[in-house]
């Protein structure tokens, strides 16, 4: 019944200061199918306006767009948030801007454009998304389970705004979902480094702010259909679905 | 010097374990990275930091830290302190931003300036 779908769960778009304008929607959907990715996780630094529009450019291509966003917590650690549906992820983003404070300057960290399925600039993002939000670890985890959503500790091996630097280790009472490491490490490699953490789910992502690394990592995954709902139940382990490392 | 000479000296608030205030401190230790803290910290040391997370009982306790300093008046999390209390590592609040916390604390514990 089931298959192997590839799988991106962290890449980033135009609207991240630090993601080259070619990431919009359109060119990331391309580039994706391309790449043989049957889904992707739009996850923006702190920000979510670009995910309908990836969503509504991938629409009868066959590639599968979760709605996602990379926000900063309170402790500089980098979280990527995952969810069924828009609406629970723009509850996120309520509270987010709630607790974020200051305003982007373009040219000291980037513009940060919002892109149509067209191509066409919608508008700009005017929150520093570049900063952290004063939202903690714990509680940015429990809201986004609260919302349905899964909450994957970001790259945890990376010195800037990884888990493990900037806590030292992984706090063993916060619920995470999985731990992505970064694609330079890779799952192997961090089962060696990391024998600590064997009872977490690791998965690797591409993380890509440009066009060109939207391919340099991914992850294989068992599912039965490339829905949110199955990649739960593979980064759970459950009912047969999972993550191939 | 004790804790309880450096509490009055700097203001600091003492959110909890006041009965360990009589301890020595050796020395002191400034970061924010609490990798770099389990690195490089040492025993005896009072550590100052902005980070409120309760890993920082856990590094504070493992490196055997007189103390923690949290700094800009930040309110340390509530399982941050539970876990303060429960492995009696005294938390205390500055007012003061982390430069001038360090700068006084080094007057203070190396009067010399050596």
């Amino acid at each position: 019944m089931g298959r192997v779908y590839r799988c991106n769960l962290h890449m980033h778009t135009c609207l991240s200061p630090c993601a080259e304008l070619d990431m919009h929607p359109a060119s990331i959907v391309r580039e994706s199918i391309a790449q043989g990715l049957d889904v992707i996780a739009v996850c923006d630094h702190n920000a979510s306006e670009n995910v309908p529009y990836v969503q509504r450019a991938a629409a009868g291509t066959g590639l599968v767009v979760i709605p996602g966003m990379e926000l900063c917590t309170q402790e500089e650690v980098h979280l990527v948030a995952i969810f069924e549906r828009l609406e629970e992820l723009e509850a996120l983003q309520g509270t987010v801007y709630g607790n974020l404070a200051g305003v982007n300057d373009e040219d000291a960290f980037g513009i940060q454009a919002i892109v149509n399925e067209a191509g066409e600039v919608e508008g700009f993002n005017e929150h520093l998304l570049i900063g952290a939000t004063g939202i903690s670890l714990n509680r940015a985890v429990d809201l986004i389970h609260s919302l349905g959503g899964l909450a994957v500790a970001s790259h945890i091996d990376r010195p800037a705004f990884g888990l493990i630097g900037q806590l030292g280790f992984v706090p063993p009472d916060v619920p995470f979902d999985a731990l992505e490491v970064s694609a330079g490490l890779g799952i192997p490699q961090a089962r060696q480094r990391y024998p600590e953490l064997k009872d977490y789910q690791f998965i690797t992502s591409s993380d890509a702010h440009f066009i060109g690394d939207i391919g340099r990592a991914s992850i294989r995954m068992f599912l039965e259909s490339p829905t949110f709902a199955e990649i739960g139940l593979a980064l759970a382990r459950r009912m047969g679905r999972y993550v191939m490392e | 010097m004790t804790l309880e000479t450096i509490c009055e000296r700097l203001s600091l608030k003492c959110k909890c374990c006041w009965e360990n205030l009589k301890r020595e401190v050796t020395g002191g230790y400034a970061g924010d990275l609490l990798s770099d803290v389990m690195a490089n910290s040492t025993a005896g040391t009072i550590w100052v930091t902005r980070q409120v997370h309760q890993n920082i009982v856990a590094v504070a306790s493992l490196k055997e830290h007189a103390a923690i300093v949290i700094v800009q008046g930040a309110t340390p999390e509530k399982e941050t302190l539970d876990k303060a209390t429960k492995e009696g590592i005294p938390i205390l609040v500055a007012d003061m931003a982390e430069f001038e916390v360090v700068g006084r604390l080094y007057q203070l514990l190396y009067p010399a300036g050596d």
